[in-house]
């Protein structure tokens, strides 16, 4: 069980989405930084793909009751267990009578809470991630409050000893995010000087993101003869460019279909980085093949299997860390 | 076949591209890809999409090549003989709609555009029954077929931040509706008291791809009234037949 006493600037329920229902418009959504929240996973001995608190920008304060083990992973929001410094990417065991407590991201932009034994809430349409436009899912459809109780599953026998994440899987958060893009499905609606500047100029991230779409400013794609597209499907990844010529990188909670041209789709292991980005960071786009991308998708996984395996024991630690488990129906 | 482009959309997209038209005879044939596929769905294959005139192919790039699935769509689309247009009995649901004022801030766009008067632009709006070809967007929105040209208006350049629930919407020779609030480019010009998504529902959506429905004029007083009805749970939607592909102006 855990108390929310400050919830943060905006502190959500997570997973890795509810896929099955984009055919009838449904959102994906989950967690927006999937390499963070997975490591959190890991290193509280859950299964990757169980559910965890997202935390953004300033994060919460939270009182636990009774003991318990978690892992935190992401944007370094200056964590602290009982007013002493916590080490980020890394897991540890939180006595009875505890508070965990987060500042501003002085690094990154979310940051994730892993408890041992995953976050019960009640799964919507087969998941417990929270979609905040339509209200369900995650606690109560909505960001956490202060006063709210969520509950903790339980799992067996908790680790106590703290783990960290080996330095060669820490990545780094800077203010500049290159992301590797796949051109199509509408690249040959733009000009050559359209894909020229897409692939050679710096762009900013608007003030104006959240975790449907990032939007960036500086540099127009030009169109070769008009942003409208007739609609058809989208996920996150899908680079828009409307009528104004701006990129919209699409993200977690994007909708299923759109209709503005999409350029490219940023690759899925990418993505990460750019859930990580700011306001006013910069954002340069490389081209990239499939095999690239294929091949940077199972580094992705290779990093997730050897940090399990020095993690390996308790009921969700062991050999579920290959595809995407799902975690367990209340 | 030779129109159909299969197209990448980012490492684990395949796009099926039919044609750049909103047709019923190119939506029928996504329709029909789409359930040959998830008929002998393969793992490898984790969603699939249809939208007006493409299907989107979901797949695990670490299971299935692109070039393997690509294949395997090519042997399906070449197994598809022609058959010819089936007629099904189909679902007509009534929309109340109160146009203009706050609800359609952009009515009056759409009238200057097509130089006619706002009360042209709703009667046009609400003369014929719409196909509901796919649904996208956001939960439950239905994307409709058959809107007269006459009406029709560009995409706003940038798109509006927040939209109410429930706005009727035009951008190109398309018509839609909001289901829940959220950003959109789309123009404008009415608003309906109808709940299309209850995710606490056992039947969560209004309407399915396949069914028609037939938007109606309300005034500001009724869309309170219904509004209430909706709230309470006390409103059922009024809906006729129509046989499918047929003008189905008279059903209702």
């Amino acid at each position: 069980m855990c108390t929310v006493i400050k919830p943060g600037m905006l502190t959500t329920v997570q997973d890795r989405g509810r896929t099955g229902y984009r055919a009838f418009g449904m959102p994906v959504s989950g967690v927006m930084d999937r390499y963070a929240a997975t490591m959190a996973n890991i290193l509280a001995g859950n299964e990757p793909g169980a559910a965890v608190l997202e935390m953004t920008m300033l994060g919460g304060t939270f009182r636990f009751p009774n003991e318990t083990y978690l892992a935190v992973c992401g944007a370094d929001m200056q964590g602290t267990l009982n007013g002493k410094k916590i080490q980020n990417w890394s897991a540890f065991y939180v006595p009875a009578n505890s508070e965990l407590s987060f500042g501003y991201a002085v690094n990154g932009c979310r940051s994730y809470i892993a408890f041992y034994g995953g976050i019960e809430v009640p799964k919507v349409m087969g998941s417990r991630s929270t979609y905040t436009r339509a209200g369900i899912g995650g606690f109560d459809g909505r960001a956490l409050k202060a006063d709210d109780v969520i509950e903790i599953g339980k799992a067996g026998e908790m680790p106590c000893a703290p783990r960290a994440l080996s330095y060669h899987h820490l990545p780094k958060y800077g203010n500049e995010v290159r992301l590797r893009v796949i051109p199509g499905p509408q690249d040959g609606l733009f000009t050559a000087e359209g894909l020229q500047s897409l692939f050679s100029k710096s762009f900013t991230v608007s003030s104006r993101n959240d975790r449907m779409g990032v939007l960036l400013e500086g540099p127009t794609v030009e169109h070769a003869s008009g942003a409208d597209i007739i609609s058809d499907a989208l996920s996150a990844g899908a680079i828009q460019v409307p009528g104004d010529g701006h990129p919209i990188v699409m993200m977690a909670d994007c909708q299923t279909t759109g209709g503005y041209a999409k350029i490219g789709f940023v690759i899925g292991p990418d993505l990460s980085r750019l859930a990580q980005a700011k306001a006013g960071d910069s954002v340069t786009f490389v081209e990239c093949s499939d095999q690239e991308a294929v091949a940077a998708l199972a580094a992705e996984s290779a990093a997730y299997e050897k940090t399990a395996v020095g993690v390996s024991h308790g009921p969700l630690g062991g050999a579920p860390v290959k595809g995407a488990a799902a975690s367990k129906e209340v | 076949m030779s129109n159909i482009n299969i197209v990448k959309a980012g490492e684990q997209g395949v796009v099926v591209d039919f044609g750049d038209v909103i047709d019923p005879g190119v939506n029928a044939r996504v329709h029909r890809l789409a359930q040959q596929i998830s008929g002998k769905m393969p793992d490898e294959i984790l969603e699939l999409v249809p939208t007006y005139r493409s299907l989107m192919v979901y797949f695990d790039p670490l299971r299935i090549s692109r070039e393997a699935l690509t294949d395997k769509i090519r042997l399906f689309l070449d197994s598809d003989a022609e058959s010819g247009e089936k007629v099904d009995t189909a679902t007509v649901v009534s929309i109340p709609v109160c146009y203009g004022g706050e609800f359609g801030p952009d009515l009056e766009f759409v009238a200057s555009h097509n130089k006619l008067s706002v009360e042209e632009v709703v009667e046009i709006h609400t003369s014929r029954a719409y196909q509901v070809y796919m649904l996208g967007f956001t939960p439950g929105f239905p994307y409709l077929g058959g809107m007269s040209d006459r009406i029709a208006a560009p995409r706003l350049a940038q798109p509006r931040v927040v939209i109410p629930a429930g706005s009727i919407g035009i951008a190109g020779s398309q018509t839609g509706i909001y289901p829940i609030q959220s950003p959109g480019g789309w123009q404008l010009i009415g608003r309906t008291p109808l709940q299309l998504f209850n995710p606490g529902s056992a039947d969560p959506f209004l309407f399915a791809a396949g069914n028609y429905l037939r938007f109606t004029a309300i005034n500001a007083g009724t869309f309170q009234e219904i509004l209430c009805q909706v709230e309470s749970g006390s409103y059922k939607p009024v809906t006729g037949t129509v046989k499918q592909g047929e003008d189905a102006a008279c059903a209702l």
